[in-house]
């Protein structure tokens, strides 16, 4: 009887406990995301967790539809007025949080403050260096010069969020984060920020877009994978992000979760070093003397190397499905996509007569480096490459590493070959055309990320054409060309482009995002 | 006396320039800061002006030495992630550092002392035996893999206790707690609990050893022979002399809980110092990293210099010159 009793109990108290967080969820939502929002100051720290932060409570003169298309944001329309100015149309009658109207006052202060935000250790200022001089028309107009004609101001703008000038003259990155002058024209108001644990928002009633559907939403920093994952589970959270990719199996056949998934803009890939013309110390023969010249030199070693690469076998077994074999920068529907561009086909005799005929039948031995706590699967994907190369007679000596240390190595050429990432907030080609592949240029600024120092003329001439190119179309066809050529040298080695997934209440429907971004605009309940 | 303290304060600041200095050169040797803050878009022009914001552009030696200088005007820097100061930062995390590691003693004390006595005191019993071993599983189970247990049993599976975080915060005097409220409670138990195993077994052996040693001695014999009760002579007599030990050892170990609960922290999400400090690895931001191990230091010199007093006030055999 005793045990009935208790039976009874703990099934009441279990139900109590399960049935809680249902009441009143139509109103209220939380999400924990994996990743740091580092300041509420939307412009101290370029990081993608604080610009989906910013997205909620600031905005943009532009912004990003799901696919990472440009698309309206507070500017409702623009042009290029002459060569070398853009005139940006604002939309009419938008309130900050505290009332204030938003004008081309607003947007002049908000272009020239990036510079001026003290001890910032990533800054915005490289998204608003190409606005030369800024020139009001009218309240609602503004003009913005550039240096030479600059296509990319209104993607570039699409990270910049926009400020009240009347509130934030004079306001630090603190003020921000104590909620002081946490005011923006986004979706939401701000409630309460605990640094590293949870940010809390309320609906902005006065939104000039489409009402949010949350009247309140808990954001909450979870950084542990586990942790997050059991949150998820436990229902305490109605949504994650970033779910690990050993769990998306299991996940698939749980009936409390659902996912939502989308390709990403972010592309894993290899490069090689092309620094050096003649010996390396991160290359040598067989019997470890070293070589005469450098072998990644020759075409005919990096297609070998490429061709080796089984991409669907890491994509499945590594990745479990969480990604997309690419031979490009970006996926299909993106700015810049090459149609047709496909990855090669794996084909070890292939790779081992390219290898011959360049002059290496027995292979050679190279340095695989990478980092082992920045990408999905980072060390096991680097482990994976370095068994096809085996098969093919390049015995890689795989090197894994923390990120801060790989980086630093990276930019002193320390390795034969390395893995690396790129995530294309803009979905825009240049962007990676420019960093990864360009010849480093320090006055371009140009080749910031080129860690093996690829160089590439024709590429180069492609690349510098369509960054003065304002009609969209002729734009586009040369940043197809500059990333076709590129990947015919094989500049660099793209691997996969990964999945973004996130994970929800079933009764839930989610807008996923190609950018990563985690915003509360993009989940609402599922219709009954 | 004051000869005695003025030398463990130089001692004190001693080992906190040591220290200061391991880490400076230490995350100087790992790698850079800057690679990991900064947006990958980012060019050459806007990396010299980030490493050039954060200082990073002079010498370690100059570093330093400006580090020293401001320190000693009690400033240790501002934070490179958060551009607020370091100190703020780590003292903004402390309340909830504090009452995971208080909750987590005041556990070991409540479960532990009571198991320990009864182990003590019927040492064959199948009880006794069975709570000795399980302090044995609680020494060697790893801390991570306990806590990850505990949120699939109690909040995946039963649904009984929230997983992770922290719960609602009363403000107390311009401090924020968690544990006046259910809902805070209720966050606190299990990441509180998961704290508290070693030491629960660790105060269960103590108890345990101290009470078989003093069952034996001629007071407790003394005292039976006058005839007092067997909870007058247990609660009492015995009671009041195992204490002596338990508390040294749980005293020393709540410093080692404040400082280093980095794992229990981690995997129950808790927005405490360690995870602040573990976080603040992972991105090399040295100025909290170094505020965080100073303030460390500086608490374990306290907690010790206590510790000498207190002996030498309960013990005059003690000379406190002599040490």
């Amino acid at each position: 009887m005793k045990i009935c009793n208790r039976v009874a109990l703990l099934a009441a108290v279990s139900a109590l406990a399960v049935g809680l967080p249902a009441a009143g969820q139509a109103q209220n939502i939380t999400i924990a995301v994996g990743a740091q929002v580092t300041s509420l100051d939307p412009q101290y720290h370029a990081l993608s967790p604080n610009y989906a932060v910013a997205e909620m409570l600031f905005g943009a003169l532009t912004g990003f539809d799901a696919n990472g298309r440009l698309q309206p944001g507070l500017a409702e329309s623009w042009k290029p007025v002459a060569p070398d100015t853009w005139e940006f149309k604002l939309r009419p009658g938008v309130k900050f949080h505290n009332g204030n109207d938003f004008t081309a006052e607003d947007v002049a202060f908000s272009i020239a403050r990036p510079p001026t935000v003290p001890n910032s250790p990533s800054s915005y200022a490289i998204y608003t260096r190409a606005v030369k001089g800024v020139e009001i028309v009218d309240p609602l107009t503004i003009r913005l010069k550039t240096d030479g004609p600059y296509p990319l101001l209104p993607t570039d703008l699409g990270q910049v969020a926009m400020l009240d000038k009347q509130t934030h003259e004079g306001a630090t990155t603190e003020d921000f984060n104590s909620g002081k002058v946490a005011i923006g024209a986004g979706p939401f108001r701000f409630v309460s920020f605990r640094s590293g644990d949870r940010l809390e928002l309320e609906r902005n009633e006065d939104y000039w877009g489409p009402k949010p559907v949350w009247k309140h939403v808990s954001y909450r920093i979870i950084t542990n994978n586990g942790a997050r994952m059991a949150a998820m589970l436990a229902g305490d959270v109605d949504m994650i992000d970033q779910v690990p990719t050993n769990d998306i199996a299991r996940l698939r056949r749980e009936s409390r979760v659902k996912l939502s998934e989308k390709d990403g803009l972010r592309i894993i890939f290899l490069g090689t070093d092309q620094s050096r013309d003649g010996e390396s110390p991160y290359l040598s023969d067989n019997d470890g003397k070293p070589l005469p010249r450098n072998p990644l030199r020759d075409l005919r070693v990096r297609q070998a190397l490429n061709i080796a690469i089984d991409r669907p076998a890491i994509v499945q077994r590594v990745m479990e499905g969480s990604a997309l074999p690419s031979a490009q920068f970006l996926p299909s529907g993106t700015f810049g996509y090459v149609p047709g561009l496909e990855p090669v086909r794996s084909d070890v005799n292939t790779a081992k007569k390219l290898l011959a005929d360049a002059g290496y039948p027995n292979g050679f031995r190279i340095t695989l480096a990478g980092p082992n706590d920045r990408y999905l699967n980072d060390a096991r994907i680097l482990q994976a490459v370095g068994q096809m190369w085996s098969r093919i007679g390049v015995q890689a000596n795989v090197e894994a590493m923390p990120w801060t240390t790989f980086a630093a190595r990276r930019t002193r050429q320390e390795f034969g070959a390395f893995l690396s990432g790129w995530g294309t907030a803009s979905a825009e080609a240049s962007s990676p055309l420019r960093s990864l592949t360009a010849t480093p240029s320090r006055e371009k600024g140009w080749g910031g990320s080129n860690g093996g120092r690829y160089s590439n003329p024709e590429a180069d001439a492609k690349l510098e054409a369509a960054l003065s190119e304002l009609d969209d179309a002729k734009r586009e066809t040369l940043l197809q060309d500059a990333t076709r050529i590129t990947m015919e040298d094989v500049g660099i080695m793209p691997i996969h482009i990964q999945k973004n997934v996130w994970a929800m209440k079933p009764n839930l429907v989610h807008d996923a995002r190609a950018d990563e971004l985690t915003r509360a605009q993009d989940v609402r309940p599922a219709a009954k | 006396m004051a000869l005695y303290l003025a030398r463990r304060l130089l001692q004190a600041a001693l080992v906190m320039l040591a220290m200061s200095l391991i880490v400076f050169v230490g995350v100087y040797a790992i790698g850079d800061p800057v690679e990991i803050l900064i947006s990958p878009d980012a060019d050459q022009m806007e990396r010299e002006r980030a490493i050039k914001a954060l200082g990073l552009d002079l010498p370690l030696w100059m570093q330093y030495l400006s580090f020293l200088g401001n320190a000693l005007r009690g400033d240790l820097g501002r934070s490179f992630v958060f551009n607020e100061p370091a100190l703020q930062l780590i003292m903004q995390r402390m309340p909830a550092t504090l009452e995971l590691a208080l909750g987590a003693t005041i556990m070991a004390l409540i479960i532990g002392i009571p198991l320990g006595l009864y182990a003590g005191l019927k040492p064959k019993s199948p009880a006794a035996k069975t709570i000795m071993t399980g302090s044995i599983l609680g020494f060697s189970l790893p801390t991570f893999w306990v806590g990850l247990m505990m949120i699939m049993v109690f909040a995946v599976q039963l649904g009984w206790l929230p997983s992770t975080g922290r719960g609602e915060t009363v403000e107390v005097m311009g401090t924020r707690w968690s544990f006046l409220t259910w809902d805070g409670l209720r966050h606190l138990a299990m990441p509180a609990l998961n704290l508290a195993l070693f030491k629960i077994s660790l105060v269960i052996r103590l108890t345990r050893a101290g009470v078989r040693e003093t069952m034996l001695m001629d007071f407790v014999k003394f005292a039976r022979a006058k005839g007092l009760t067997n909870q007058r002579v247990i609660f009492v007599h015995v009671f009041k002399n195992i204490m002596i030990p338990v508390v040294t050892v749980v005293g020393l170990e709540l410093g080692s809980t404040i400082a280093f609960s980095v794992v229990t922290e981690s995997v129950f999400a808790w927005p405490g110092m360690g995870k602040l400090i573990i976080d603040s690895i992972n991105v090399l931001d040295r100025p909290v990293i170094v505020a965080y191990l100073m303030i460390i230091v500086m608490m374990f010199i306290t907690i010790n210099l206590l510790v000498d007093l207190s002996y030498s006030a309960l013990d005059p055999r003690v000379r406190l010159e002599n040490k």
